[in-house]
């Protein structure tokens, strides 16, 4: 199987992702978007890891290393924001980003 | 093929779908394809991290904070109608062009050959001999993240 035909999954699935960033205006929704980008960069790395480790250039358990430590680091990311989210709910009693545009004046 | 049309189709449902729990279980559905994915790109460990890592504690974790929200009343509303197209037309507009940048690019094929390398036993004495450093430093990682989200979501 070619790696265009990953490179193309990852390509639809981020763009999926910034369309429903641009497009929502839920908080949560937002964020889940977001994961979904990430982990379409996810594939493609790993994808790529799997292209160089045929050609011999790289160790792939290193790269698939790189992607478990992404993913390490995504899981906090996570923490961190739902938590910022369910402040901001506690606030304003709302996850919707309109009202989120007092920095503006 | 098969898995790369669920993980699409599902990808759209979490845009399109009005309910917020709906669109979380289409969330759930990508992540299982792209699982599926990792295991045709030889990445075993991979993919069962992923399943247990986002569908089993990222997204209980979103439902729970949904659930925290009582989100079922209509707080949505669209307003601005030509908003929603804008982004749709960007998103597509930013597809087209990566897709035309990479379409000529020329890659080698994968090969179907079945190595091991993905399995717990070569990256786990991968992990702790060549990058112990950068799991240490990640547990610090987590710490340091559970303290700011209990402090963040501390009632003061």
């Amino acid at each position: 199987m070619p790696v265009q035909y990953y490179i193309f999954l990852s390509i639809a699935l981020f763009c999926i992702g910034v369309m429903g960033v641009l497009m929502r205006r839920n908080a949560i929704i937002i964020f889940m978007c977001i994961e979904l980008m990430l982990n379409a960069v996810n594939l493609l790395l790993v994808a790529f890891s799997k292209m160089w480790a045929d050609a011999g250039k790289v160790d792939a358990g290193s790269a698939q290393l790189f992607v478990f430590f992404i993913m390490v680091v995504a899981a906090a990311e996570v923490a961190v924001g739902l938590a910022i989210i369910t402040m901001v709910y506690r606030n304003t009693h709302s996850v919707d980003i309109n009202i989120l545009n007092r920095l503006k004046n | 093929m098969v898995l790369s049309l669920v993980a699409l189709v599902s990808a759209l449902g979490v845009v399109l779908s009005k309910n917020p729990v709906s669109s979380v279980l289409c969330l759930i559905v990508t992540f299982f394809a792209i699982a599926g994915h990792y295991i045709m790109l030889n990445a075993q460990f991979l993919a069962v991290v992923h399943i247990i890592v986002y569908a089993g504690a990222i997204m209980v974790l979103f439902l729970y904070v949904m659930m925290l929200m009582n989100l079922d009343a209509d707080i949505e509303p669209q307003k601005r109608n030509w908003l929603k197209y804008a982004g749709a037309v960007s998103g597509g507009a930013l597809l087209v062009v990566l897709v035309a940048a990479l379409r000529d690019a020329s890659v080698p094929a994968l090969s179907e050959s079945s190595v091991e390398i993905g399995l717990i036993h070569n990256l786990g004495k991968l992990l702790f001999t060549q990058y112990v450093v950068p799991f240490e430093i990640s547990s610090i990682l987590f710490l340091s993240a559970m303290v700011g989200a209990v402090v963040i979501g501390k009632k003061d």
